[in-house]
């Protein structure tokens, strides 16, 4: 299924990790730490106590013949919310589902260079991408709930993986939808079916089937366009206070959105990743004059 | 600029169409009525239980359809269960597992093509694969390979001659690509947003296959199946070529019995110059529509069962 999607085409250089660290997107791990000691904020805390979940280094990808993303470098912070923003079609997404590979399953897709979580290739042909996913979860764009009762839906992913009993299940179950914040709103309707949930409701639905299989990283794909304001405040409170056990990494267009949540910031433009930083410091005094023109509504 | 129509061409165009579809509807309604209608006149009064109960006979007044109905029977549920998980698992790999390639797309091409090959080719086929297994292991009265004592319903005898197993086979194969297609559509309905959902969770392909993907189908599929299960009752051509005998005296004990069918008993009845005879065919036609309407009964049932939830 997989096979065509790691392999490195002779015809051009295969990258070596940890190669190019002197980037632009290195820097930021040193702009950092200058913001990380004289701000009082909640941002300036976390990131003094930062660790790296994730490693991209010289990542290119492609469909066919398009050049998707070009020779990327990020860290992402663990346990800390990292927004990806930028213009349609920039490949903020692609890259995202790259890091769950599920990009295997497009025909004639492809990428080089390096995806490192804990100290382990994403990309590596040897990669269980079955065990991947379980490790690094995905919320989409749209809720897609299954055909299910709430209860199976959290219990589905569990269950691929480990023969539970009942109470262990039932427990689990509980603990997923207690921290998506949504089991006041489902406790007394468990066995019902989760297609009857609002909008809002399945996508955190979503999120605690995510959490259910006991992820790492949670990777999400504009999980708020199509929901309204009200419960798309109420996904981002919940993106919030997952931030301190998992590593979020959130595409968004929005990016009021990206301000409030995320801890830092990436912009994409054109597949190139054009600033990457403390999402402050992106927001209020960015580097870039592209990055600037989109998130003041410039273009975009 | 154009000039507006006027409100009332609109309106009059409107109820005109609405008019011939309400028509187009109702001939196919009114035909069906009027033949149940002759039907129940005709039959209602022969049938006894001791029509359902007893065997062929010259006398039309002791005739019954206990060899035919049971022969029925035996002949379709064989055939369901061949058909439809082969049909189903045909479709699931084409659907969900293989990529499109000049291999899937000359099977699924074929598939297509055997949809509308007539039925009485599909008996010279099952009289050749089935019945006679190309003469490889001798004809069938020199048996050449048995398995099983004669009282077990699993009985085997190798080629299988005329027998229920090779009937119930050959008409597998007339409805193979109906139920090949019905599912192959259903498994299409299926979003892709929750093949996704589940491979993001870990699933494997078969885990998401087997778990997401068929149970959202099966409404379409067991839809397949019902209408695949109608045409495989009322066949008769495939099976008259393959030696579906009339005049039965028993019904069918295991897999090797020799077996009549409904259709090819009400057709040697309606066929009879005596009146009698007419009227015991349209009694059996109506419990031929009665098996029918059990065998697509069990079909909604199932299909009810697992589309519960699915319901808001």
């Amino acid at each position: 299924m997989q096979s065509d999607a790691s392999t490195t085409p002779p015809s051009s250089p295969a990258h070596k990790p940890g190669h190019s660290f002197a980037t632009a997107q290195g820097n930021s791990d040193q702009g950092k730490s200058d913001l990380g000691g004289p701000m009082p904020s909640k941002m300036g805390e976390k990131i003094s106590a930062t660790e790296v979940a994730i490693t991209v280094r010289g990542f290119s990808s492609w469909y066919g013949s398009f050049h998707a993303l070009k020779n990327l470098d990020l860290d992402i912070d663990a346990r800390h919310v990292t927004a990806l923003i930028g213009p349609s079609g920039c490949g903020k997404s692609t890259f995202l589902r790259w890091m769950n590979r599920m990009n295997d399953t497009i025909p004639g897709a492809r990428a080089e260079g390096s995806i490192q979580l804990d100290g382990m290739d994403l990309l590596a042909k040897s990669v269980d991408v079955v065990d991947l996913r379980r490790h690094v979860g995905m919320v989409f764009q749209k809720p897609n709930p299954f055909p299910k009762s709430i209860f199976d839906n959290v219990a589905f992913g569990p269950r691929l993986h480990k023969t539970y009993s009942r109470a262990e299940l039932d427990e689990l179950v509980e603990q997923s939808l207690r921290q998506a914040s949504i089991w006041n709103e489902v406790k007394d309707r468990l066995h019902s079916s989760a297609l009857g949930l609002s909008g809002g409701q399945q996508q955190r639905l979503c999120i605690a089937r995510a959490i259910a299989v006991g992820p790492e990283v949670l990777l999400m794909d504009e999980p708020c366009s199509a929901l309204d304001p009200k419960s798309t405040l109420a996904i981002e409170e919940l993106i919030e206070s997952l931030a301190d056990r998992f590593t979020i990494v959130i595409v968004t267009h929005n990016m009021h959105q990206a301000a409030r949540v995320s801890d830092k910031t990436a912009f994409f433009f054109e597949g190139k990743l054009i600033e990457s930083g403390a999402t402050e410091s992106i927001f209020t005094t960015p580097k870039n004059k592209q990055t600037e023109d989109y998130v003041t509504g410039r273009f975009g | 600029m154009a000039t507006t129509r006027s409100t009332a061409s609109r309106v009059f165009s409107d109820r005109a169409f609405l008019w011939t579809c309400l028509i187009a509807t109702n001939v196919a309604v009114v035909v069906l009525a009027v033949l149940l209608v002759s039907i129940f006149w005709q039959g209602w009064g022969t049938l006894e239980w001791s029509f359902i109960t007893n065997f062929a006979s010259r006398k039309p007044a002791e005739a019954g359809i206990r060899a035919p109905l049971m022969g029925s029977i035996w002949v379709c549920t064989i055939c369901g269960l061949v058909a439809l998980p082969l049909g189903v698992g045909t479709a699931i790999f084409l659907e969900e597992f293989s990529r499109k390639s000049r291999f899937t797309r000359i099977v699924q091409t074929n598939i297509m093509n055997l949809a509308g090959v007539p039925s009485i080719v599909y008996g010279i086929l099952g009289l050749t694969a089935f019945a006679r297994m190309f003469g490889a292991f001798g004809t069938n009265t020199d048996e050449a390979i048995t398995f099983g004592s004669e009282e077990s319903f699993w009985y085997l005898r190798i080629p299988f001659g005329s027998s229920v197993l090779a009937g119930g086979l050959t008409l597998m194969l007339v409805i193979l690509p109906v139920v090949i297609i019905a599912t192959q559509e259903a498994l299409r309905a299926v979003p892709s947003s929750l093949r996704s959902g589940a491979m993001a969770l870990g699933a494997t392909p078969w885990q998401t296959v087997w778990g997401i993907t068929l149970p959202a189908a099966v409404p379409g599929i067991m839809t397949g199946a019902i209408l695949a299960m109608s045409r495989a009752i009322g066949e008769s051509a495939p099976l008259l070529v393959l030696g579906g005998l009339l005049f039965v005296l028993n019904t069918p004990e295991n897999l090797m019995s020799d077996f009549a069918i409904l259709p090819l008993q009400i057709y040697n009845w309606a066929g009879r110059p005596q009146d009698d005879f007419h009227l015991i065919a349209a009694s059996a036609i109506i419990v031929q529509l009665a098996v029918l309407f059990l065998f697509n009964g069990i079909a909604v049932l199932i299909r009810q069962k697992l589309q519960k939830p699915l319901q808001y």
